[in-house]
């Protein structure tokens, strides 16, 4: 499969998703430049954490007017899949391709550190490779990650299993102390209805590796290389 | 000569008399901002330059040494360098603090891509008043969150560094940033001009009245007139610095630049110069072709401004059009300045015609003075401190004494207690010190460790130091601080290098 990891300006975590890909899974991987519309070539683009923009304004809510994304958007009403990391999540929901908001972190700073994520849908093309209720370690880096939803679309959410990942204790229970910004019902990440366009704050290509503490992150990369499989057999 | 106008600009009636002999006229206000500017400690290292060159700066491992270019060079074999430098922001800092920090990492950073290195890790050294006062915790949570703001936005990480409190540095806080960056050998740049013809091109920000006299600023000693000079003070924009820290190792990567000098303390005037007495070669700048921030500057404020974010090339003329086009993907404003001369002077032209015209060598050759050094009075006398009158803690057989005499295990708590001795993750939690994936031991060891990516070697990089001990014995204190940052390499497994 041949993944895209999109650069805006301000985009930083393109080097390390494409590091990840490249030398570790040894995937088929392009940078896809901001102005780019052609996403053809394309199984999964991966939208990378970073400052887009500067964050200026509100974080995502000027690379959502970056010709790409229009490309992305028709990428996903075709079927194909999205992975929005970090500023990539908020992106994805100022382009109304998720539902919600990012807000500020409840304490207002920036928090760079481990988090423990329970699975919460096994049945995404992002966390087929996981068992129902796992806890992935891996880390957040951000001042704005604070899921917020009005009750409506938050009870939607949760009734159809489209929140995929809270935050946790490291033994699997959604605490208050477990929420690292605020997010309502510690949610970290969640999906689209038609369940191919997948929205993080945590940084699973920050987890992949042994070295760097944790290889827990590999799980959502093995699920979406499976999928891929599953769905065009060698 | 007004005594007012050369205390503006950071001139002793001496140095004035030494312009005059070595120029054989007056200089005019311009000409005399810029010898001002580079002239002054923080730029011309007239009162240290003669102690910085007594030490060690040698060894097998070193590609560049200290002052030759913007920072130092050392090898780590396989075809690669380190690029390494540490600058303190401490008078912006200690009136603007989120800003003069947010600065202090953006000047760094660019010393290291100037080079055409990659930043891959941020180490601060800070120090604070007591956090009891409500004056020191502002500066302490307004520069930790400046470092976090800039540092985070940027996306380098910042993986370690040390935040020491003592009554010393109440309202005046020390604020050191060091930028680690990594660099194929090969790909080099240096700051210096190639030859007479080659275009100077600045690139970045456009040019404001922020910073003006930024450099004597620095200089100069705090007090309560200096909270009037706040504008001296600069705002950073980390976003148009992430570009251009982009744009500039795509350059460095094209092979395109002559050499690449990034603007910091006195702003054109310096970059220009430095470059210039690199290379041998003079520079003659047009102003009217600077890009402005606002109407109305002065040839004097354009040459001297420190308006952060901004490069400045140097190119072949048959280049230009290459280089701008890697600019103008990053959405970058750029504008060829000027061209390098044979004559070894410095011009400044303006409306077309000579603003400004300077010897670079009289520029870049202050005269320096050998200080001589005193003890204070209080300082022999708390040398003199007598330890003995402490209560000496094996005496109380228990840890839980109840005759009223401190207990032990209540000394012990108040000792972790203390701002010096507990966890300091409530600062480093707020820097980002994963991203680039190269840090194996992050911010909290004695030491960050970093790998390097292709290669099977890894770095671990420290700072370190104790105030206390240096003020007590300034030779002795530092010859710690140097064993003590060598001991935090070793315990993460690296023999010291550089």
């Amino acid at each position: 499969m041949r993944f895209g990891v999109v650069r805006f300006p301000g985009t930083w975590s393109d080097l390390d998703c494409f590091h990840v890909l490249s030398e570790v899974y040894g995937q088929e991987v392009r940078y896809v430049w901001h102005r780019e519309t052609d996403l053809s070539d394309l199984d999964c683009v991966i939208l990378p954490g970073g400052f887009s923009y500067g964050d200026y304004l509100r974080p995502g809510a000027i690379a959502r007017f970056s010709p790409v994304m229009a490309a992305v958007a028709d990428f996903a009403a075709a079927g194909k899949l999205v992975l929005g990391i970090c500023n990539g999540f908020q992106i994805l929901c100022e382009a109304g391709l998720l539902p919600g908001a990012l807000l500020r972190n409840n304490h207002l700073q920036f928090r760079c550190q481990w988090v423990y994520l329970r699975v919460e849908n096994v049945e995404t093309p992002f966390t087929l490779s996981c068992v129902q209720g796992q806890v992935l370690k891996i880390p957040i880096s951000h001042g704005d990650g604070n899921y917020f939803a009005d009750p409506e679309t938050l009870a939607e959410l949760e009734r159809t299993g489209r929140v995929v990942f809270r935050y946790a204790t490291p033994a699997g229970e959604v605490t208050p102390e477990a929420n690292p910004n605020g997010s309502l019902n510690n949610i970290a990440g969640i999906i689209n209805r038609a369940g191919n366009v997948l929205g993080m704050m945590p940084h699973p290509e920050r987890a992949s590796e042994e070295v760097l503490g944790s290889a827990d992150g590999r799980y959502i990369w093995d699920s979406i290389i499976r999928w891929a499989d599953g769905r065009h057999p060698a | 000569m007004d005594a007012t106008l050369l205390r503006k600009v950071g001139l002793t009636e001496y140095e004035y008399g030494l312009v005059l002999e070595r120029l054989g006229r007056s200089p005019n206000h311009l000409e005399l901002g810029m010898i001002g500017a580079l002239w002054s400690e923080h730029c011309g290292y007239k009162h240290t330059k003669p102690l910085l060159k007594m030490l060690p700066s040698t060894g097998p491992r070193v590609v560049v040494g200290p002052g030759e270019e913007n920072a130092g060079v050392v090898s780590i074999g396989d075809g690669y360098v380190v690029v390494l430098k540490i600058e303190s922001h401490n008078h912006p800092s200690a009136v603007e603090p989120y800003q003069g920090a947010a600065t202090g990492v953006g000047g760094i950073l660019r010393d290291i891509f100037t080079m055409g290195a990659r930043p891959v890790a941020v180490l601060d050294s800070l120090r604070f008043g007591p956090l009891v006062l409500p004056r020191n915790r502002y500066l302490f949570n307004g520069v930790v969150a400046g470092i976090s703001g800039y540092g985070n936005c940027v996306g380098v990480p910042t993986v370690g560094g040390e935040v020491f409190f003592d009554p010393a540095y109440s309202d005046n806080p020390l604020v050191n940033v060091m930028c680690v960056g990594l660099a194929r050998a090969d790909r080099l740049l240096r700051a210096r001009t190639g030859r007479p013809g080659d275009l100077l091109i600045l690139v970045g920000a456009a040019t404001g009245r922020d910073g003006i006299h930024g450099a004597t600023f620095a200089s100069a000693t705090l007090g309560a007139e200096t909270e009037a000079l706040r504008p001296a003070v600069q705002v950073g924009d980390p976003f148009t610095e992430k570009l251009l820290l982009e744009a500039c190792l795509e350059l460095a990567e094209s092979g395109l630049p002559v050499g690449l000098q990034d603007l910091g303390a006195a702003g054109i005037t310096a970059a220009a110069v430095e470059a210039a007495a690199r290379g041998g070669h003079g520079v003659e700048i047009d102003v009217d072709r600077v890009p402005r921030r606002e109407a109305g500057m002065t040839p004097y404020e354009v040459m001297l401004s420190e308006s952060q974010e901004r490069m400045l090339v140097i190119a072949r003329p048959e280049d230009e059009p290459k280089v701008g086009a890697i600019f103008a993907k990053w959405g970058l404003n750029y504008s060829t300045i000027g061209r390098v001369t044979a004559d070894g002077l410095v011009r400044v032209v303006a409306g077309g015609e000579v603003a400004g015209e300077l010897p670079v060598r009289l520029l870049t050759e202050p005269p320096t003075y050998q200080l001589e050094g005193r003890p204070l009075p209080e300082w022999i006398e708390r040398r003199r401190l007598d330890l003995s009158g402490l209560p000496d803690l094996r005496l109380f057989a228990t840890p839980w004494d109840t005759s009223g005499a401190p207990v032990v295990s209540d000394v012990l708590i108040r000792l972790l207690g203390s701002p010096n001795i507990a966890s300091k993750e409530y600062v480093f939690r707020q820097y980002d010190h994963q991203v680039l994936l190269n840090t194996v031991v992050g911010p909290g060891a004695d030491a960050a460790v970093l790998r390097v990516k292709g290669t099977s070697r890894a770095i671990a990089v420290t700072t370190d130091g104790n105030g206390r001990l240096c003020f007590l014995n300034p030779r002795l204190g530092a010859m710690i601080a140097v064993a003590e940052a060598a001991r935090n390499l070793v315990c993460v497994g690296r023999p010291p290098t550089a």
